[in-house]
């Protein structure tokens, strides 16, 4: 297993724990068993082994949420015959954690197939986890054969569009983007005019101060555009959040962890509960990746995120399920 | 014997020659013909492909994820519903042209259809 030793900020000019000289990278990639821990700006590193290894204490804020993403319900195939068995782990992992999380953000292709009884199943599940309240953006799966129209009625109330929209919780400001509709031919992810109007509007009379996290279905950076890992019109998005002293991106889609921190902004995509998919390049296609069957859960997670007032970044922590 | 009568036996005897093949024209076509395209590894095998008008062109998704296959000419000619492993969708080509098309899931994934 890959152990990581520790990796920390190495130019804190401004003292304020946030790299501004350059690019940070922190790459955990699905089956290395690392992950990548940022509180008050400074990023650690370490392999995980054991959850209750970890500093409690380091764990506390004021707000604590949890992502999931990728659930795939309904899919079947060797890569993981039981998806509903692994989403199971994932919520016995998020009840387990030292610090209830007050809600779950679910980044999207909850369902494999859009079929109402794969949705049925997902908020089945979800059931029996200890933060009942939910927040979910589509994935490409999400809005088969209907352009959405189902996961607007199950999960869009008060989204515009094709399910954007935004919420406060402790003084920081939530943004759920749609990125998987009206995908063209040979393009990546798409956000559209009318949902880029819309956040150029939304966070407009926010102070700069206020800490922002993003969320969507597929990366709104660059991670492997050959794959369609990319949104086409991210950049925009980002402009409009130039001002803001702490942005956290959360996304989903390529089923391994990945961070990134680009000046004020952290990049992170979640693993799925479901099955992995290849590192970028390393297989032919992103499909679905099978690992030895003792292996699998050492390759599908969740993300702890924790917000402390006063520390510019978010704490976003992932952690497998075994 | 009648006129319909004639035509009926034509009939039968057209849908005797193409017993065994797909295929849904009638009287007075040359013998329809179908070509397969294997959907895997998020690509079109071939991406891209050249066949007589009339010809029936059946995709078959052999991948382990779903995709679709959707023209993107400006008649947004075919749509298939989304294709999961071993299910097909069958278009025939009545009109020669070019017709590309995409996976609308996974957008990346492109081929054309060359009709002559």
């Amino acid at each position: 297993m890959f152990e990581k030793k520790n990796d920390q900020l190495l130019h804190d000019h401004n003292h304020d724990g946030i790299d501004r000289r350059g690019f940070l990278k922190c790459m955990a990639w699905a089956g290395t068993g690392a992950f990548c821990i940022m509180q008050g700006g400074i990023l650690k590193s370490y392999s995980l082994s054991r959850l209750s290894q970890m500093d409690k204490g380091g764990m506390k804020g004021e707000l604590s949420f949890v992502q999931i993403s990728d659930s795939h319900m309904g899919f079947n195939k060797p890569a993981n015959p039981d998806v509903a068995a692994t989403l199971k782990a994932a919520v016995d992992k998020i009840n387990a954690l030292p610090t209830t999380p007050e809600f779950m953000l679910h980044t999207g292709d909850i369902s494999h197939l859009s079929k109402p009884e794969e949705f049925d199943a997902v908020n089945q599940i979800l059931k029996s986890a200890k933060p009942q309240d939910v927040f979910y953006v589509p994935g490409e799966h999400d809005v088969l054969n209907d352009d959405g129209k189902q996961f607007l009625e199950r999960y869009g109330k008060g989204s515009k569009g094709s399910g954007w929209y935004s919420f406060d919780k402790k003084g920081v400001h939530f943004i759920g983007l749609v990125n998987v509709m009206n995908l063209k031919a040979g393009g990546l992810g798409t956000l559209g005019h009318d949902q880029l109007e819309w956040l150029e509007d939304d966070v407009k009379p926010l102070k700069s101060s206020t800490p922002i996290v993003v969320f969507a279905h597929i990366p709104l950076w660059s991670v492997y555009p050959e794959w369609g890992w990319g949104t086409e019109d991210s950049a925009q998005a980002l402009a409009y959040l130039k001002k803001f002293g702490s942005v956290t991106v959360l996304n989903g889609h390529i089923h391994q962890t990945l961070q990134k921190v680009e000046g004020k902004v952290t990049f992170h995509t979640a693993a799925s509960t479901a099955f992995p998919q290849p590192q970028p390049g390393k297989a032919d296609s992103p499909g679905p990746l099978k690992v030895p069957a003792e292996q699998l859960r050492s390759v599908l997670g969740i993300t702890d995120v924790n917000y402390v007032q006063g520390q510019q970044a978010l704490a976003v922590m992932d952690s497998t399920l075994s | 014997m009648s006129i319909a009568t004639l035509g009926a036996i034509l009939m039968l005897g057209v849908i005797g020659l193409s017993v065994g093949q797909k295929s849904s024209t009638a009287l007075a076509q040359e013998k329809p013909s179908t070509v397969e395209v294997k959907v895997d590894n998020f690509s079109f095998g071939p991406a891209s492909l050249t066949v007589a008008v009339g010809t029936t062109v059946t995709w078959t998704n052999r991948d382990d994820i779903p995709h679709t296959v959707v023209s993107t000419d400006d008649a947004k000619t075919f749509k298939s519903k989304v294709l999961d492993t071993d299910q097909s969708f069958s278009f025939t080509f009545s009109k020669a042209g070019t017709y590309p098309y995409f996976c609308s899931i996974h957008p990346k994934m492109t081929g054309k259809v060359i009709v002559q």
